[in-house]
C-alpha cells in the first residue's frame, strides 16, 4: 500500500511544479490565472487523496475523513476564487495579450 | 516513509518561494493577489504533511482546514473590494 501512496503524492507534486512553471512563464494575467487555478487544484487533490489512503491504511479513519473534507472543499473553492479574481480584473479593464500587438513572441 | 514526507515538504516550500517572484515583479495588481493565494494553498498541503511527519496528524489537519477556509474568504473579499478600480 505504500507504493500507491508514494506514486499518488509524487504525481501531485509534479502537477504543482507544472503550475508554478506556468505562473512564471506565461505572458498575460488571464493565462497565468488559468494555469495556476487548474494545475494547483489538481495537484492538491492527488496529494490529499494519497494522504487519505495512507491514514486509512494505518487505522486512523477519522483523520482520513477530515482530509477528504479538506480536499472536497478546496476542489469547490479554488476555482470559484480564481473566477472572482478574473472577473474583477476584467471589470477593471485589464486587456488580454494578443498576437497582433506582440508579433515577436 | 518518514523521510519521504520531509522531502516532499521541502520541495513544495521551494515552489512556494518561486511563486513569490510573481508576487514581487507582477505587472498588475491581480498577479500579486493570485501569487499570495497560491502560497496559501501550498501551505495547506505542507501543514498536512508535517502532521504525518511528527506523528500526530489530528492537530495539524484541523489547523489546515481553518487556513483553507480563511484563504478562500480573503480572496473573495479582496476581489469584491477592488472591482471598480479603473487605473491598474
Amino acid at each position: 500500500m505504500n507504493i500507491v501512496v508514494i506514486v499518488l503524492v509524487s504525481t501531485g507534486l509534479f502537477f504543482l511544479g507544472i503550475g508554478t512553471l506556468g505562473l512564471l512563464r506565461f505572458p498575460d494575467f488571464y493565462s497565468r490565472a488559468h494555469a495556476t487555478g487548474k494545475c494547483d487544484t489538481l495537484g492538491m487533490l492527488l496529494t490529499l487523496i494519497g494522504l487519505t489512503i495512507y491514514a486509512w491504511s494505518l487505522g486512523w479513519w477519522l483523520v482520513g475523513v477530515k482530509i477528504m473534507i479538506i480536499a472536497l472543499f478546496i476542489l469547490l473553492a479554488n476555482p470559484t476564487a480564481i473566477h472572482a479574481l478574473t472577473r474583477a480584473a476584467f471589470l477593471a479593464g485589464v486587456k488580454p495579450w494578443t498576437k497582433k500587438e506582440n508579433p515577436k513572441q | 516513509m518518514h523521510d519521504f514526507w520531509i522531502t516532499v515538504s521541502i520541495i513544495i516550500a521551494l515552489f512556494a518561494l518561486i511563486s513569490l517572484y510573481r508576487g514581487i515583479a507582477g505587472p498588475t495588481l491581480y498577479d500579486r493577489i493570485i501569487s499570495v493565494g497560491i502560497i496559501g494553498t501550498k501551505t495547506v498541503i505542507i501543514l498536512c504533511l508535517i502532521g504525518f511527519f511528527y506523528g500526530r496528524p489530528e492537530m495539524f489537519i484541523d489547523i489546515s482546514l481553518v487556513y483553507a477556509l480563511l484563504n478562500f474568504v480573503i480572496a473573495l473579499a479582496i476581489a469584491k473590494y477592488i472591482q471598480n478600480i479603473h487605473k491598474v
